[in-house]
């Protein structure tokens, strides 16, 4: 009898890209209520836009490259992509800026470095940032918290989506009426206005620990990153790299300085660190890959986003702390390879 | 009886795999008749091909000498029943390159006849060194599967420091049972083979190590074990985690030394042999029955009633696959080895050889979907029992860079195949770094070549460097002597050359 040839192993992989990505998406998916409870729709319809313009961003691209299509749009990394910028942008963003970072990010940051797998850079960040140098004004456009007793105007759903695609308003509106600091804003301008952190920290936008709303979103995004690392689908090393990095400095500065330095809950609870610990440092392919070489590339992160709060001007600094250390994988991964079995410490295999 | 888990050491990574051996353990080993045609491969070993000592015609009993071992690392291949030499010739094999390999085919006659039977020998009377060279004889070869021969392993092994026997009968490769089943059935046998492989070896500890899925064979062998009352063997149990079994991570598991890089277990004080190793040598030293028969699992989704067997070496697969109720409708493949090492072959009529110790029929797998790029997550790396990076060995595999190929560790690939299973991106990293492997030892042949090559223009070049200082050196001392002589006696050998052009005869 006559047999096909095959190479060993001769089982079937268990793992899949698209098995990741879409736990990935899976993860999310409470802390996207959470946000559509605290900032109401606007969150739903910046994922649309950018959901459309990453994948079919992709699909073009991948045409134009002579690359199969389906392939690559049912890994569904461009999806993921498309979730975390919908995540970093206030609820009310105009449609052309979201489709600006996501169109940057699939097709620049990640197409032309060569595609899935190819990519120094973490697409969703650096779409990111193309936004915060074109379009400065609407990453301000946070609404506020549904919290019960601040002042608080909500648009309705049909108001949201029109400006979502006109960028207007309704005329009996400002920005003033439906838009807030964020807490790490309020912070810095409140740190450079010489108050004290605890005097700022009694501003309604603040919560228990970080801003209100945002914390409970916090909790959902670690929930959500707790899940993926019992499934193994990210491991320890960057959360908890990210988490000394940043939590590390921040308690001895406010052991040291409590009255200009936010305590690590703030830190932690404030603006994007757990989203940034859990989804967007642990994106595989733009960090480093040797467990070791996860960890420092966690504390890296961690300490830039604390060092870029502290001293940027900017009020985060998740975007550029991930990007500064997407360019320190390659040194990363090559001074932290671990011993090889059966050979001394610090020798090359070869040597 | 259980026995005690006491690992030392800790293997890096590794997968738990599921076992998929009762199927095939169900039942005891089973016996399997004569086939007609026995095809006994002159290679089954590590070393160059054993020369063939029988020609076409002649007639063989079982158990005689057909092919006498060549080289270092050779070992004779003996007749695994009687017959009559049908021919020597090429005959589609398991093998890593090429499909074909030559073969001696043996008529059976059905008679099993042996020659008359001698006493076996009383090892312990013997000089380890006259054992080993007896070993030899008995054409025993690693039956885990690396078939590197037993005797030259353990000559090799004398030369160095040893403390530690290893029998292997971890067997942590999914599907294979064959170990399993011989050490529930052959206890005795296994143990025996221990104390002459430590006579021969001159060592005073063994163990004998089995996984912690294979509680019966442990079972037996702890009975075994305590009516023999030799306290220098410990059983010793693992835990299930593949590929525990490997050599090197073996005695990693056990002892907690690392076997060096391009070093062998010896290195460290031990010897490896494999359970059914032990129990050939018992066969040939006690019994005198050379190595002519093994237990193979025959099993996978693509045959009815998995099984193990004992069938002479030479059978074709064939054979026996009829008896464990032969292929299933959907039955893909045929792979001699296990799910995760063994080889693919195209046809059943490959004969079963001292390394199969595993037929495996298999039906389609799922589909694994498409390759896709690697995304670096470094699941390869966190199971790979070598903690090398496959994820960056895969990055250098592509750019055929081969300093940093070395420099990451490639040559120190097991090729267990676990990187493969955890792959989310589906890529054949085994296959990608077997090639690879290829690739730098033929480099390195290349380099050997053409480093010969300079070698011998150089030499070449200095001969004629010498030849002409010599030339030289001649010339002007000739010069230095006519000079000396004068004018008339430069006039004198002028004329002779003058003559001497004139009258060349």
């Amino acid at each position: 009898m006559k047999f096909e040839t095959r190479e060993a192993p001769y089982w079937a992989p268990q793992a899949s890209v698209a098995s990741m990505m879409l736990q990935v998406l899976a993860a999310l998916v409470p802390a996207a209520i959470a946000h559509v409870w605290f900032f109401g729709p606007g969150f739903i319809f910046n994922l649309l836009v950018a959901g459309i313009f990453a994948v079919a961003g992709e699909a073009l691209v991948l045409r134009a490259r002579g690359r199969p299509v389906e392939v690559a749009l049912t890994d569904y990394s461009a999806l993921v992509t498309a979730a975390l910028l919908a995540f970093a942008l206030p609820s009310l963003t105009p449609w052309w800026v979201t489709a600006t970072g996501a169109l940057f990010g699939v097709v620049v940051a990640k197409h032309l470095y060569g595609g899935l797998g190819f990519n120094i850079f973490n697409p969703a960040m650096a779409g990111y940032v193309v936004i915060l140098v074109t379009f400065p004004m609407y990453l301000n456009l946070w609404t506020a918290p549904r919290m019960g007793d601040i002042d608080y105007q909500q648009l309705s759903v049909l108001q949201t989506l029109v400006f979502t695609l006109t960028g207007n308003l309704p005329e009996t509106l400002g920005f003033d009426a439906v838009s807030r600091a964020t807490p790490l804003d309020v912070m810095k301008s409140g740190l450079n206005n010489m108050a004290t952190a605890t005097e700022i920290r009694a501003n309604p936008v603040m919560g228990d620990f970080g801003g209100r709303g945002w914390e409970w979103i916090g909790n959902f995004l670690a929930i959500g990153g707790f899940w993926l690392l019992i499934r193994k689908i990210i491991r320890w090393q960057i959360p908890a790299g990210v988490g000394l990095g940043l939590l590390g400095p921040a308690t001895i500065m406010y052991l040291l300085d409590p009255g200009s330095s936010p305590g690590p809950g703030f830190h932690l609870f404030a603006g994007a660190t757990i989203l940034c610990a859990f989804f967007i440092a642990t994106d595989p392919v733009s960090a480093a890959t040797s467990p070791k070489g996860r960890f420092i590339y966690g504390v890296g992160i961690g300490f830039l986003i604390w060092c870029i709060r502290r001293w940027g001007s900017y009020a985060d600094g998740v975007a550029f702390a991930v990007l500064i250390m997407n360019m320190a994988v390659p040194a990363i991964d090559y001074l932290t390879r671990p011993r090889i079995v059966g050979h001394r410490k610090g020798a090359d295999a070869d040597g | 009886m259980s026995a005690p888990t006491y690992d030392l050491g800790k293997l890096h990574g590794g997968l738990r795999l599921e076992g998929h051996k009762q199927a095939s353990t169900a039942q005891p080993i089973l016996d399997i008749p004569l086939p007609s045609q026995l095809i006994l491969p002159i290679e089954q070993h590590v070393g160059a091909p054993a020369q063939p000592v029988v020609s076409v015609g002649d007639r063989v009993l079982k158990g005689q000498l057909l092919a006498e071992p060549d080289g270092e690392l050779g070992a004779p291949v003996h007749a695994s029943s009687s017959g009559t030499v049908v021919a020597i010739e090429s005959w589609p094999v398991s093998r890593r390159n090429g499909d074909k390999a030559p073969c001696i085919v043996i008529e059976c006659d059905g008679k099993d006849e042996a020659p008359v039977a001698t006493a076996g020998t009383d090892y312990l009377s013997q000089a380890p060194a006259d054992l080993l060279l007896r070993i030899l004889d008995g054409g025993i070869v690693g039956l885990g599967g690396a078939v590197f021969p037993t005797a030259q392993k353990l000559m090799q092994a004398r030369t160095a420091e040893l403390e530690f026997l290893i029998l292997n009968g971890v067997e942590c490769e999914p599907y294979i049972s064959c170990d399993d089943a011989l050490m529930r059935e052959c206890a005795p046998a296994v143990l025996s083979g221990a104390r002459i492989l430590m006579h021969a070896l001159q060592v005073n500890a063994c163990y004998v190590v089995v996984e912690s899925d294979k509680p019966e064979a442990i079972g037996r062998l702890g009975e075994a074990l305590a009516e023999l009352g030799d306290d220098r063997i410990v059983l010793k149990q693992v835990p299930t985690i593949y590929p525990s079994g490997g050599e090197d991570q073996l005695v990693q598991l056990v002892t907690n030394r690392e076997v060096p890089s391009g070093g062998l277990p010896t290195d460290v004080g031990c010897v490896v042999q494999n359970v059914g190793t032990a129990a050939a040598v018992h066969d040939w030293i006690v019994n005198n029955q050379p190595l002519i028969s093994r237990v193979t699992t025959v099993t996978g989704d693509g045959v009815v009633s998995p099984i193990n067997v004992r069938a002479r070496i030479g059978t074709p697969v064939e054979e026996v696959i009829r008896h464990a109720g032969g292929y299933t409708e959907s039955v893909k493949h045929l792979v001699i080895g296990g799910p995760m090492t063994g080889r693919s072959v195209t046809t059943d009529a490959v004969p079963l050889v001292k390394a199969s110790n595993c037929v495996l029929a298999l039906a389609e797998p799922a589909t694994a979907g498409d390759e896709l790029p690697c995304i670096r997550c470094g699941d390869c790396a966190v199971v790979c029992p070598v903690q090398l990076l496959p994820q960056q060995l895969f990055w250098y595999a592509c750019a055929d860079d081969e300093q940093k190929l070395r420099e990451f560790g490639l040559l120190d690939c097991i090729e267990c195949g676990c990187c493969d299973l955890v792959c989310p991106s589906h890529i054949p990293l085994t296959a990608d770094f077997r090639i690879a492997k290829d690739r730098i030892r033929e480099l390195a042949d290349e380099k050997a070549r053409a480093e010969r090559a300079r070698q011998r223009f150089e030499a070449r070049n200095r001969r004629f460097e010498r030849e002409r200082l010599a030339r030289d050196a001649e010339l002007s001392r000739q010069k230095d002597s006519a000079k000396r002589a004068g004018p008339a006696a430069i006039a004198e050998i002028l004329k002779r050359k003058q003559q001497s052009r004139d009258d060349p005869a």
